[in-house]
């Protein structure tokens, strides 16, 4: 085996590492809050290979609005789903989205792109 | 960068690979376009810029997040074929432009294939919504004047002229009509509706002008209300997606792991040149496709739904038809169920004006619907009621008071304690009860003074919808307060499998717990207004609607029409969708399985090996496959409707 094959060989086994540790390891999340305005609070979360922040926190009883900046044109993240709010938007036809949330109660809501792939969620704290 | 959507992005890279197609049709007969590495390299990088850049945008977006997903896939195995080209071409080897351009236009066809089926499937609501009115004609200081919908308030007077649609949910004030309610019920035949009858929004009023009332309107209205629980059920969750969350989530890493070890296999143990190495590595991450498997759950139950409303059966989410194609028994309530629920007075024995003056007297006050039958047997006949005292309920048994000083009582045989019968009115009682008639005994004092029956008749379609159920393997099973005689009789004339008789309304729900017990899947039919607790009971509960009222607290499915016909289609329908839903995350499973070893050249020895063109053409495939298959859902034939 010639000493660039092991060099390759090495590389790819640091590489293999690198991608169990960057995907599967324990990382910090960011966490999102709203900025109230008004009585009224409004939280931007940027759509872009994901979402940031993923994990938003709302106050409890102040009406609340979640606006999807969509910067990302494939279709994997074009529309998001709130399954307990029964709500399936095409981020697509416009750049920012806007959902209200109820916040009459204390709860998670969870949303995910149209493929289930990616998850966020918001906190009603 | 100008905003281009995928189809157009989709065109223009096309356009600009056409050189490259020639070259590659070209190979084989040993012809080289002159130049070709500089028109490659130049169209390639522009395909880069405007098509693979967006992936390689939310990709490197997904990383800085720890996520990984298809975009991933696709960066990566379009950088590498690209990047490797260019250093190729500089360092005079062969170059792999067109991979680097194929699978880009391959996965840009397939995303936007993908989008405009995934916007058909999701189309049937927005159809739903559209068939509301715009507008309503509105009795307003003594004037009918059109106003917009929203201005419409419960209590307003409304005005519909035949073939208009009616704007909001209310009843007939004057005036009568045949009414097409299709959308809401999935029922072809028009209603005809008089004074005092229900109507729907956004059904079609054919013949007949009519005024009636509002009752609800705006969110309030059935149809506002079918919509909201077809959109809940579309986004939900079946558990069987826990499975696919579970692999989505280690997916595309484990991927990028097998290309890396795809590679190093062949280049450093199997001694393969470099180029083929990499695009063995390339293909592997090319074809897989974690699309495919997210897709399969949400779009069939997207048109599951749809469909299924259109049909006027509601499913509640994607867990009620999960446990649907596990059922194995349907219990039945009688009364409103089975039969019409509306039982009158067939037969008097004894003193018909002193038992019925007795029994309308004392029932008079009650809601059941046997009351409600003698009460109007006593005013048929011109019979008055008189006033009562110390009425009380005997809860599942009947009634008693005080009728002219001396102790009245009205209730089934569960009355018949230290009561004294005569032998002869106990056999006509029994014959009664053979003929599917249920007998409320009438007494006075400590003596049993007359007997009443009461029939209630099944409904035209029980029979044929209980032959179906049995036809599909299912147990049926009836479930009723009823003398044992009596369900038997009606138990016999549906077909009905199995009659358990004289259970207490508060009963109903330990009846199915036993069932249960026995290791049945039970699935119960109730009106949903007193049977909520055995409907929540029972694996799925379904419940029907009346007409207006969707009871759609109680139920995991709600059908919009008082028929039976609705039970067979709410489970076939249920039945079918969940089994698209495997069929399609088999497939997705299955083609990555089998995809991705034929990508890593494991079957070289066959011959068998997929360039990265050809894994990203697989790729695109796989995924819009899985949305055609989940739209074929609407083509399925489903019992008594057309496709």
């Amino acid at each position: 085996m010639s000493i660039s094959k092991i060099i390759i060989l090495i590389v790819a086994i640091a590489l293999i590492g690198f991608i169990l540790w960057w995907f599967f390891g324990k990382h910090e999340e960011a966490v999102g809050t709203a900025n109230v305005d008004q009585g009224v609070q409004e939280v931007n979360i940027v759509v872009n290979g994901g979402y940031s922040p993923a994990t938003v926190v709302l106050k409890q009883g102040v009406p609340a609005k979640v606006n999807f900046d969509m910067q990302d044109s494939t279709a994997c993240l074009s529309h998001v789903v709130f399954e307990q709010l029964g709500v399936n938007k095409d981020l697509t036809k416009q750049k920012i989205t806007t959902i209200e949330i109820p916040t009459d109660k204390k709860g998670t809501y969870n949303f995910a792109c149209g493929m289930d792939m990616f998850h966020g969620k918001i906190e009603v704290k | 960068m100008m905003k281009l959507s995928n189809i157009q992005r989709f065109w223009i890279s096309f356009i600009l690979s056409i050189p490259m197609l020639i070259q590659m049709i070209a190979m084989p007969f040993h012809w080289m376009m002159p130049g070709y590495n500089w028109i490659a390299f130049v169209t390639t990088t522009i395909i880069m810029a405007i098509s693979a850049a967006p992936y390689w945008k939310s990709a490197w977006g997904a990383f800085k997040h720890h996520n990984a997903n298809m975009n991933t896939l696709v960066a990566v195995g379009t950088s590498v074929a690209y990047f490797y080209s260019i250093y190729a071409m500089f360092t005079s080897r062969e170059v792999y432009f067109e991979s680097a351009a194929y699978v880009t236009i391959f996965v840009l066809l397939g995303d936007a294939m993908e989008e405009k089926m995934h916007n058909n499937a999701s189309n049937a609501l927005a159809k739903l919504v559209d068939l509301q009115a715009k507008a309503a004609e509105v009795l307003r200081n003594g004037e009918f004047v059109k106003v917009p919908l929203d201005q419409v308030k419960p209590g307003d007077t409304i005005r519909v002229k035949p073939g208009e649609k009616i704007p909001v949910d209310g009843v007939i004030l004057d005036g009568s009509t045949t009414i097409d309610e299709s959308m809401v019920t999935g029922e072809s035949m028009p209603v005809t509706k008089k004074k005092g009858d229900n109507v729907v929004g956004s059904t079609i009023n054919t013949n007949g002008t009519f005024t009636f009332k509002a009752t609800k309107v705006g969110s309030d209205t059935m149809l506002a209300q079918i919509v909201d629980l077809v959109k809940k059920a579309q986004t939900s969750h079946a558990p069987i997606q826990n499975l696919t969350d579970k692999i989505s989530n280690i997916f595309v890493p484990a991927v990028l792991i097998i290309a890396i070890i795809t590679f190093i296999v062949w280049y450093v143990f199997l001694g393969a040149s470099l180029v083929s190495a990499i695009l063995f590595a390339v293909s592997v991450v090319v074809i897989a496709c974690p699309c495919a498997l997210g897709l399969a759950t949400p779009t069939a139950l997207m048109v599951g739904t749809a469909r299924s409303a259109k049909m006027g059966v509601l499913i509640k989410n994607g867990e009620v038809l999960q446990e649907v194609s596990d059922i194995n028994t349907v219990v039945f309530d009688k009364t409103g169920t089975i039969t019409v629920g509306k039982p009158q007075v067939t037969n008097v024995v004894g003193d018909k004006n002193k038992v019925l003056a007795i029994a309308a007297s004392l029932e008079e006050n009650s809601e059941h619907p046997l009351a409600t039958a003698v009460v109007k047997a006593a005013k048929e006949a011109n019979i008055t009621i008189e006033p009562i005292k110390n009425f009380a309920a005997i809860e599942g048994r009947g009634v008693k008071a005080n009728y002219n000083d001396q102790e009245a009582f009205v209730g089934s045989d569960k009355l018949l304690t230290d009561i004294n019968i005569s032998q002869e009115m106990k056999s006509q009682a029994v014959q009664l009860q053979k003929e599917a008639k249920t007998v409320v005994y009438v007494g006075l004092g400590s003596d049993i003074i007359g007997l009443i029956a009461i029939q209630d008749v099944p409904k035209a379609s029980s029979k044929q919808a209980i032959a179906e159920l049995k036809e599909h393997g299912l147990k049926t099973v009836m479930l009723t307060g009823d003398n044992q005689n009596v369900a038997e009789a009606i138990g016999r004339e549906v077909g009905i499998d199995q009659v358990i008789a004289g259970v207490l309304p508060t009963e109903k729900a330990a009846e199915i717990k036993k069932l249960q017990d026995e290791g049945n899947k039970v699935a119960f039919v109730g009106d949903g207004i007193n049977d909520a607790p055995a409907l929540s009971t029972a694996d799925v509960g379904i419940a029907m609607g009346s007409g207006t009222d969707i009871a759609i607290e109680s139920g995991g499915i709600v059908l919009v029409q008082n028929d039976l016909m609705g039970v067979v289609r709410a489970l076939e329908i249920s039945k079918k969708t969940f089994n698209r839903i495997k069929l399609n995350l088999f497939w997705a499973l299955i083609y990555n399985t089998v995809g991705i070893p034929i990508a890593a050249g494991l079957f070289m020895a066959f011959g068998v090996q997929l360039s990265p063109e050809l894994a990203g053409l697989a790729m695109a495939f796989s995924s819009v496959s899985v949305v055609t298959s989940s739209l074929l859902l609407n083509k399925t034939k489903i019992a008594g409707t057309a496709a």
